[in-house]
């Protein structure tokens, strides 16, 4: 390390190609683009939430409307049961369902990571241990558990998150491991260990930066899980009652009879809100999948 | 697995592996499920018992009961839970405690609704995996073509619906159809009756098929697809079989091996969907009954089921792992 700056400078030039070649890559998936597009519309549509639509419309002290009128002028896409417009609820639920999604996932992968590179480091009897763990989570199904951890936490936003979250690491968990695994048996790990380095030192500088290649690919693709997961919980009455997800519009329809009156203007706003989203974030993710990991490629 | 790596000079004698050949194979893995039923157990046990608050007023419910049922109850949770804990596991089925909204003991309840479930869901993984299966055929065998972009993203998309979002749709755009439960009241004779339920079942099993098609879909895409890089093809073309054949004959039953235990692995994901959809058509089985629970909440009904899930989805897993050994013997032989 004698000339600091030009070995920065070198490592700096290195990470610039890298991307504009990953970006070179993705940008050849049109349907990935397509993707990238719908979640940018999404994401600007939840940062500007209360300026696109008064929060005010949120209020159900300060509806004026008749509730379950069909689409008009004044509202667009016509009125819940309490008379607010369904289009406000559906621009302040991408809010909520987006933080949730993008929460859930970090909790996940955060667990998953943990879990997946001790498992994958140490060997042995921590990984039957650890991955012993995981699987029993893999086996239980998702959604009885899930209903069941938000019985008993009771029903609020932070919740619902933790939820999802402590619900959908098991995967990454495992895709890590097996990362981890073939990480570990690789030469440079051996000389990083000749020259003295640190379990922990091995595992942030040397494993870690080889595993999440693979983990950012599966990082997208839980958050559109994550995101069918709210909607699912909301619909069944777990979701936070004080704010508006796009599940919980889609429990009041179910609530209050929306689909026997016909009124598709309550059912499928919603619904087309969380297949796009879904279906974007799975696109991106799928596209990443096959960048990051070329064995994909011929597949 | 020896790992002889610098740091320890010793790694010890190479181990001999535990367990092998087939018999190790399923000595193993009905250990596991063993294993993991214990999980559920102690999990289904303790969770319920770090709820907050008074245990009486969660499992009464504000509704009134007998002063003696309080105190028996009372007495009941009074004591150890060492004790409790070992009562529970020498029959978790016999719950003392009755249903807060029934008001009848959970098994009796969950035994009644089990019928229904195993026909809904039953009928729509019939119809969706041999639907999944033929479209991943059609799509995996010439990726890439025409035929395999619609299938892969109508099948994205079908992922990305919530079920039961797929139900609603449903109810709405075909409103002649029975609106919910599974028969019309007034209906009598063995034909009638078929046909009646017949009729209730049209769209809760499409909207259950259409979203399990996707996953069956895929998992057969996927599956052949990894086949298709095998040598053996490449033989069969070259001995001069028609590519049909090809394909019919060699191709597509090596593919069907994973995808089969995949549908049975897929259980968990099954129930997911039943849930909803039996809660939107209101259908009288296990997923409704999930609902009722949870909408209590019904403590000891909504322990019932959640141990009954996780059994089921232990069993058929158990089951899968089986089944593919027998399928497929270089998995046990490894």
């Amino acid at each position: 390390m004698t000339t600091p700056t030009s070995a920065r400078s070198i490592t700096w030039a290195r990470r610039r190609s890298t991307l504009a070649r990953f970006w070179r890559d993705f940008r050849s998936h049109n349907t990935a683009i397509a993707g990238l597009a719908i979640l940018a519309v999404f994401a600007l549509i939840a940062i500007f939430a209360p300026l696109l639509a008064d929060p005010d419309g949120l209020n159900v002290a300060k509806a004026t409307a008749k509730g379950h009128q069909p689409p008009s002028a004044d509202y667009w896409l016509g009125t819940d049961q309490n008379g607010l417009s369904i289009l406000t609820l559906l621009v302040h639920g991408t809010r909520v369902s987006l933080i949730v999604g993008l929460s859930a996932t970090a909790i996940a992968i955060v667990i998953g990571t943990l879990v997946g590179i001790m498992a994958g480091f140490y060997g042995g009897w921590a990984r039957s241990l650890l991955m012993g763990f995981t699987d029993w989570f893999l086996v239980i199904p998702f959604l009885p558990l899930a209903i069941v951890l938000a019985t008993v936490l009771g029903a609020s936003l932070v919740n619902i998150i933790i939820v999802i979250g402590v619900t959908s690491w098991p995967g990454t968990a495992r895709l890590v491991c097996a990362q981890t695994l073939s990480v570990r048996s690789r030469p440079y790990m051996e000389r990083a260990k000749a020259l003295g380095a640190g379990d922990w030192h091995q595992m942030t500088r040397h494993v870690l930066p080889n595993v999440m290649p693979v983990v950012v690919a599966h990082v997208v693709l839980t958050v559109s899980i994550a995101i069918l997961s709210e909607t699912t919980l909301s619909f069944l009455g777990l979701g936070d009652p004080t704010q508006q997800s796009w599940g919980n519009i889609l429990d009041s329809a179910y609530g209050t009879g929306a689909m026997s009156n016909g009124e598709w203007w309550f059912v499928l706003p919603p619904g087309i809100c969380v297949v796009l989203v879904v279906l974007a974030f799975t696109l991106v993710g799928r596209a990443l999948e096959v960048v990051l990991n070329p064995r994909l490629k011929e597949g | 697995m020896a790992t002889a790596t610098v740091s320890s000079p010793d790694p010890g004698p190479v181990k001999t592996p535990f367990l092998t050949g087939t018999r190790g194979y399923v000595i193993r893995k009905i250990s596991w499920s063993l294993g993991t039923l214990l999980f559920v157990l102690v999990f289904n046990f303790f969770l319920f018992r770090l709820l907050p608050g008074d245990p009486i007023g969660l499992y009464s419910r504000g509704r009134n009961m007998a002063p003696e049922q309080l105190v028996k109850l009372r007495a009941q949770l009074n004591r150890p839970v060492g004790a409790q804990f070992l009562e529970y596991l020498s029959n978790p089925f016999a719950s003392t405690i009755n249903s807060v909204r029934f008001n009848r003991p959970v098994w009796e309840l969950v035994g009644e609704r089990v019928w229904p479930t195993v026909l809904l869901v039953g009928t729509s993984i019939l119809i969706a995996s041999v639907a999944g299966v033929w479209l991943g055929i059609r799509s995996g065998w010439r990726r890439g073509g025409t035929f395999d972009r619609w299938t892969t993203g109508t099948t994205n998309t079908l992922y990305a619906m919530p079920e039961f979002w797929v139900g609603m749709v449903l109810l709405i755009a075909l409103p002649f159809f029975p609106s919910g439960g599974i028969s019309t009241p007034g209906v009598t004779g063995l034909l009638d009756t078929i046909l009646d339920t017949a009729w209730h079942m049209v769209l809760p099993v499409t909207a259950l098929a259409i979203v399990y098609l996707a996953e069956y879909t895929s998992i057969m895409r996927a599956s052949l697809v990894d086949e298709l890089r095998q040598d053996y093809l490449q033989l069969a073309r070259a001995k001069g079989l028609r590519e049909d054949l090809v394909r019919r004959r060699h191709a597509v039953p090596n593919a069907l091996l994973p995808t089969m235990t995949l549908i049975f692995l897929n259980l968990g994901f099954v129930i997911g969907g039943a849930i909803t959809v039996e809660t939107v058509y209101s259908w009288p089985g296990l997923g409704l009954l999930s609902y009722e629970a949870l909408r209590g909440p019904d403590i000891p009904l909504l322990q019932a089921v959640f141990l009954l899930f996780s059994i089921g989805v232990v069993v058929f897993t158990l089951f899968a792992d089986l089944l593919y050994a027998v399928l497929d013997p270089r998995v046990s032989s490894q």
